[in-house]
């Protein structure tokens, strides 16, 4: 099965990626109280995701080195933009990591069925129940920054 | 104008005998059990003028705290000299408390009153007449309207404005300019009451009536100081738990308030979380509940709820014992707590900023509502849920939407509520700006800033005092990037920072109605004239709709009506049908002997086990109550709630600053019972001035002895953002917290808070943040 264990890698390094990226968020945003708080918060949730797979990933191994999914990877945000359009395009970037996140749980999901395995199906739906939190709280914080952003912003 | 008279056959108590600053509640009147409360009149005129002095009585109903009592302003000679209680309202029973009664009148002929606008000239503000003035006012917003659309608009406004004046600046941001960003101050003070009505019931409007006292056997008292903050209803209850057949009260405190004093007199419980732990505490008292499966009436929840199975798994892990560990509370204490819950007939209870302004404010004031649900103790005597308000007219400003509501309890997401409006105001629906969530009070103050909110207009409050690290707020609002309008009695710390500044009649010199937490509206009468040039707040936004032209889509004027009657018929008509339906009152059943409750003839809501959460009905689809994400319009009808209640369950999270090295002490904010808000009316009456003058901070005798430091020693409280010095008192506080009142503008408790707010309510966390404290010197001065 070593699709499975590429898929396994892929959302223990995609949460990983997410994580480190809500941070980086929060961090370049921090005199925006919510996003500060919350994106430390939703990269809380996903540090738990991984470790919650840490027992899955020693059953069936971590695989990064097959080459097909390596494309797959994606890049984080290493560093915020400024201002109100650059939170809006830092949270849109999160939003695709936070995409990508989810259906790689879905796919997992899948795999879980399959084998029958009972316990990684448990998780990857509460994960991808998780993930799809954060990516409606990205919707909402979206929606509130857009209109000044695009309109009145210098 | 008639000013209608209600004499009273009772004696009336006149508090030059009693000094109401020292007795506070007044002579007990004891009653029993599902009797009525007894009338006592509460009587104060200024030194020299005796009741039969008085030339006329004039109704209206008390804007010092957010109870709403029934009284009469005593004129003599032209000028407001006093205020009595009226016997026959509803609320009060005739009683006011001391800020009521010491409050009301003395600052209306201050010498500092605003007599005339001011602008600012040359870094100065100097005097100027009003079209010199709203003619700056409308320049600066037809240039930003033009260069940037309404986005460039913030309005901040009250809890203190009357129904007509908060529903004609509605209509004139969402209608007239269409922007969304208005809010008020009720964001501190009430937002989460709204938010966790919404949440679970599916509409704002209080389910409860001030009636639930009498009937009630047991109270509970959530973060809610009643006996300082709403003395008249606290001798209510006094008057209950000294008579006969008396509730149990439980209190739930960080400080031993005389709230907490009362709930261990009536052989209830003192419980006393750590700041910021409430939410812990709520889930296992709920888990304890469930537990007993006898206390949770199954056939009610079953026909008229959703979600117990997701609340029961969240609470799961909330023993008893793991409420001790994380809030410092007896397990004991929450086993009996939840057991006078459980056990008792018909349970009031009400909730305030102990758990508003603090963490998790949403999810824990939600969990009270699940306490009730569980039960089905709603709508009947005695079973009653106060969701308290923290000023007097803040629910109106809810209905009406001047903050960020939607007017008339509509859903922002809901295309057909908006046409709804749309269709009453005669305007293009997208004019409504109802394509984003609306813009909360921290967030207005953010875009100004930026300078992306060009003009911000500030009625009747004082957030360069009242906000969140206030000398931010104090350079946003001084700073050049935005055009701040203030309009207000006095000059406050707020307008002096102003680019113009309007002088606004108060209570008493012009008229309109307000809502109190029981739904009662009263009507408040013009009983003398504004001084100098001074205008009511509706006159001033009537002016400038005039001025800036704004029209319906047949050309005709936005704002249609002129007076206050007028704008409440128009009100009305935009509540009709909506859970807050005001028709049926009107200004002449309100100068009856009572306030009227809406829904007319409805004393409680939801004694059908009916709730607004019908997917075309509700207010709001709801939050995640941890991320504040909006629930979608299909994932609200795939629940098909239908009329049912949400029980919506949160996990405890550790607050946002917890005591480190540095920073060892919790600190909390809140209220004397001698001042409100900022002190801009409280500190003009001598006797509530003498009482509380300045500042303070209480700390616990412990933590007093660890310092070195007694009663009146001089102490440095610090946060990691910003410090004041301030004398101590030791007492009530629990060991390892710090209480500073926030009222002090000299010594504001605002440099230390957090700009931190709840994720669905958007209220600021004022009472969760670390401190420490220095002694500075033995005794006061500096």
């Amino acid at each position: 099965m070593p699709h499975l264990a590429t898929y396994v890698g892929l959302a223990d390094h995609s949460e990983q990626t997410l994580a480190d990226s809500f941070r980086a968020v929060a961090e370049g945003h921090a005199q925006v109280a919510d996003v500060f708080h919350l994106c430390h918060t939703l990269a809380g949730w996903s540090d738990a995701h991984r470790e919650a797979l840490a027992p899955v990933v020693e059953r069936y191994g971590e695989q990064t080195d097959v080459d097909e999914p390596e494309r797959l990877h994606a890049a984080g945000l290493a560093q915020a933009r400024d201002g109100e359009i650059g939170l809006l395009r830092d949270l849109q970037d999160l939003h695709v990591l936070a995409s990508l996140v989810q259906t790689t749980w879905m796919v997992i999901a899948q795999g879980a069925q399959g084998l029958r395995d009972r316990e990684l199906l448990d998780l990857a739906h509460a994960c991808s129940a998780e993930t799809a939190r954060q990516i409606t709280w990205l919707d909402t914080r979206l929606k509130v920054a857009a209109p000044q952003a695009l309109i009145v912003a210098p | 104008m008639t000013t209608p008279t209600h004499d009273s056959t009772h004696d009336s108590h006149d508090t030059h005998d009693t000094d109401r600053t020292r007795d506070v509640w007044g002579e007990r009147t004891p009653h029993g059990r599902g009797t009525p409360w007894p009338t006592r009149v509460d009587l104060h005129l200024e030194d020299g003028v005796s009741e039969d002095q008085v030339d006329r009585w004039v109704s209206s109903a008390c804007l010092l705290c957010s109870n709403g009592c029934g009284c009469d302003i005593a004129v003599k000679d032209g000028r407001m000299v006093g205020v009595r209680g009226r016997a026959t309202d509803r609320v009060n029973h005739g009683r006011l408390g001391p800020k009521g009664l010491y409050g009301s009148t003395p600052w209306s002929h201050s010498p500092d009153r605003l007599t005339r606008p001011l602008v600012r000239e040359g870094g100065d503000l100097v005097e100027t007449d009003w079209d010199t003035a709203m003619g700056r006012i409308v320049a600066r917003s037809k240039q930003l309207l033009e260069e940037q659309g309404p986005l460039s608009h913030g309005f901040y406004t009250s809890g203190q404005l009357f129904l007509e004046e908060y529903y004609t600046q509605a209509v004139i941001g969402k209608a007239g300019l269409g922007t969304p960003h208005m809010d008020g101050n009720t964001r501190l003070c009430t937002a989460t009451a709204a938010a966790a009505l919404k949440e679970s019931f599916g509409a704002d409007g209080q389910p409860g009536s001030y009636d639930d006292i009498e009937h009630c056997d047991a109270l509970f008292l959530y973060g809610h100081n009643m006996a300082e903050t709403q003395t008249v209803l606290w001798s209510r209850i006094l008057d209950r738990t000294r008579g006969d057949d008396p509730p149990r009260v439980v209190c739930v405190d960080p400080r031993r308030t005389a709230v907490a004093a009362e709930a261990e007199r009536t052989g209830g419980v003192h419980l006393a979380p750590r700041v910021g732990t409430n939410l812990a505490l709520m889930n296992a008292l709920t888990r304890e509940l469930l537990e007993h499966d006898a206390w949770v009436d199954h056939a009610w929840v079953e026909a008229h709820t959703l979600g117990l199975d997701d609340l029961r798994a969240v609470v799961a892990p909330y023993t008893p014992k793991e409420a001790a560990r994380i809030c410092g509370v007896e397990a004991e204490d929450v086993r009996r707590a939840a057991r006078i819950f459980g056990e008792s007939e018909a349970v009031l209870s009400t909730v305030l900023q102990g758990f508003y302004q603090s963490h998790q404010a949403t999810a824990a004031s939600v969990a009270v509502n699940n306490l009730h649900l569980l039960r089905g103790m709603l709508g009947r005597p005695g079973c009653g849920l106060l969701q308290m308000n923290g000023q007097p007219t803040a629910q109106n400003n809810r209905e009406t939407g001047a903050d960020g509501d939607l007017t008339g309890f509509r859903n922002w997401d809901n295309p057909a509520h908006v046409q709804e409006l749309a269709d009453l105001w005669h305007v293009d629906p997208m004019t409504i700006p109802h394509w984003a969530p609306p813009t909360h009070a921290m967030q207005i103050f953010s875009y100004a800033e930026a300078g992306t909110i060009g003009l911000l207009w500030i009625s009747a409050t004082n957030p360069a005092v009242s906000l969140p690290e206030s000398e931010r707020v104090k350079r946003i609002l001084a700073g050049d990037q935005c055009f701040v309008v203030v309009q207000d009695l006095f000059l406050t710390e707020t307008a002096r920072l102003a680019d113009v500044v309007l002088p606004a009649a108060g209570w008493g010199e012009k008229t309109g109605t307000f809502t109190n937490v029981d739904r009662t509206v009263h009507l408040s009468e013009k009983a003398v004239d504004p001084p100098g040039e001074a205008r009511s707040d509706l006159e001033i936004f009537l002016t400038y709709a005039d001025a800036m032209g704004f029209t319906d889509l047949d050309g005709g004027p936005l704002v249609t009506w002129r007076t206050p009657e007028e704008a409440f018929e128009a009100w009305t008509e935009a509540s009709r049908g909506r859970p807050c339906d005001y028709t049926g009152i009107t200004y002449d059943l309100l100068r009856g002997p009572t306030g009227v409750q809406w829904p007319l003839g409805v004393e409680r809501l939801y004694g059908d086990g009916v709730f607004p959460t019908d997917t075309d009905r509700c207010e709001t689809y709801g939050h995640d109550l941890v991320t504040g994400g909006t629930v979608s319009e299909q994932e609200h009808r795939a629940q098909a709630p239908a009329g049912r209640a949400f029980l919506k369950g949160t996990a405890y999270s550790p607050p946002h600053e917890e005591p480190s090295e540095d920073y060892p002490f919790r600190l909390t904010t809140g209220r004397t019972v001698y001042h409100f808000h900022t002190r801009t009316k409280t500190k003009r009456s001598r006797p509530l001035e003498e009482s509380a003058p300045h500042a303070w901070v209480e700390l616990a005798a412990a933590d007093a002895d660890r310092l070195g430091v007694a009663d009146g020693a001089t102490v440095r409280l610090e946060s990691p953002r910003g410090a004041i010095e301030v004398p101590v008192r030791v007492g009530e506080v629990t060991e390892g917290a710090v209480f500073v009142p926030f009222h002090y503008g000299d010594h504001p408790a605002n440099e230390l808070t957090m700009t931190v707010w709840d994720p669905v309510s958007k209220q600021p966390t004022f009472k969760t943040a670390a401190c420490r404290v220095t002694r500075v010197h033995d005794g006061e001065g500096s």
